[in-house]
């Protein structure tokens, strides 16, 4: 006749247990949040990591001379777009250079100081690049709008531009490589007139979306000037003196 | 303490010395990145304002012009319009100053919001007019923020000049 200390045991043990999970629950639900936390900054960490990755890809693409930075804040003029980014004059970055991130072009460098240089946008409304379309090879120019678009102004209203056209750099102005992304055209705003008619494009560069961009050599350096200008003064002075004197004799 | 004539205290002459140091300090204050609050004001116009209505004889015009000169390379921006602004400011100030300077702190406050709020107006104006995009509407925040830093300025800036001639330790100012 055990069977009352059987049954109380059995109500102990059962006491036990139902503390026990209970307190293991509380932990594990604990844990659960520690780690989700965790898991969300892998997430950001990831998506980072294959940002870079990109840009790493794009570098290996573009050849050897170009140079990562980072973006620090955008300029403090709030009528235009320009960011300033951590390299400057001491690194090696002049005016002019073009500056791309994994997508397309960003924009290019207009100032320059010893430790920082300033970005000004493509979506500037001051900024123009020379581009192509991809589909069949038209030559224009994209300007900025300042409200984060672009567009193709006094296309002739026949132009065979299509929605969804991808536009690229055409490398004929000597600064922007040829065939990097511009943007991809959005609509089309016809003038009332019917002569012209105006492209609306989207950025192919996620502006101000990642802090991490590369500089570009331009293809031509913009203070290259042509050979015969850089001759000396006194030198060249001297060949007209030297012919004017042996006229003389 | 005397914020306006309507008070008999006398006050000691503001130094040029100090006056010279509150404008680099703003200077500094201006170029911090503050790109992402527009609403961050002008340090640079309040202190111009500010002197140009307590000290004409030290602050006028000129140097309004060459920290608006200072202002325009350090931005970036387009050569002359902080200078245009804060010359106009400046000269707003001087004029309406013997007005300003007989009304209690919240009506000079409503003084000085139409002189700063025309000055940053100018600015979009001359921008726009050079082809430049419009500021947005967060822009005109900033000249509000401003004109209100007015009151604590008239008592921060003017701290040296509550000194009293004859010390008195017991007492803090």
């Amino acid at each position: 006749m055990q069977w009352p200390v059987i049954a109380l045991t059995q109500v102990d043990e059962y006491a036990v247990t139902l503390d026990q999970v209970r307190h293991d629950n509380a932990a594990l639900r604990q844990a659960r949040l520690v780690d989700a936390e965790q898991a969300q900054r892998l997430e950001i960490l990831e998506a980072e990591n294959q940002y870079l990755r990109k840009l790493l890809e794009t570098k290996r693409m573009l050849g050897a001379r170009v140079q990562p930075a980072t973006i620090l804040y955008s300029a403090r003029d709030p009528f235009n777009r320009r960011v300033i980014l951590d390299r400057g004059a001491d690194q090696g970055v002049i005016e002019g250079q073009p500056v791309v991130d994994d997508q397309g072009v960003v924009g290019q460098v207009t100032r320059v100081a010893p430790d920082y240089a300033e970005v000004t946008l493509l979506t500037d409304r001051n900024q123009s690049i020379p581009a192509q379309v991809v589909r069949n090879g038209l030559r224009t120019v994209v300007f900025g709008t300042g409200d984060g678009r672009l567009e193709m102004r006094y296309m002739s209203s026949n132009a065979d531009v299509q929605v969804g056209d991808w536009v690229v750099t055409s490398g004929i102005d000597g600064v922007y490589p040829r065939g990097l992304r511009v943007g991809k055209v959005e609509s089309l705003e016809s003038d009332p007139n019917g002569i012209f008619s105006k492209f609306i494009l989207t950025p192919a560069a996620g502006m101000g979306r990642y802090g991490e961009v590369l500089l570009l050599e331009p293809i031509t350096l913009p203070t290259d000037r042509p050979a015969s200008l850089d001759r000396p003064a006194d030198q060249a002075t001297g060949a007209t003196m030297s012919k004017k004197k042996r006229k003389a004799q | 303490m005397q914020i306006d004539f309507q008070s008999s205290r006398l006050l000691r002459p503001a130094r040029p010395g100090f006056i010279r140091l509150t404008l680099v300090l703003a200077f500094f204050l201006n170029l911090l990145p503050t790109s992402f609050w527009p609403w961050f004001p002008d340090w640079v116009a309040l202190v111009i304002v500010f002197w140009s209505v307590r000290s004409p004889l030290v602050v006028g015009t000129g140097t309004a012009f060459v920290l608006g000169i200072l202002m325009d390379v350090v931005d970036g921006s387009l050569m002359g319009q902080h200078a245009l602004a804060y010359v106009l400011m400046s000269y707003a100030s001087r004029v309406m100053a013997h007005r300003i300077l007989w009304l209690p702190l919240k009506q000079q406050l409503m003084n000085i919001l139409p002189i700063i709020f025309i000055g940053a107006c100018l600015q979009v104006l001359v921008r726009w007019f050079a082809g430049d995009e419009l500021a947005s509407v967060w822009y005109f925040l900033q000249p509000m923020v401003t004109a209100l830093l007015w009151a604590p300025a008239t008592y921060l800036l003017m701290l040296p000049q509550f000194l009293s001639n004859d010390r008195d330790y017991e007492r803090p100012i």
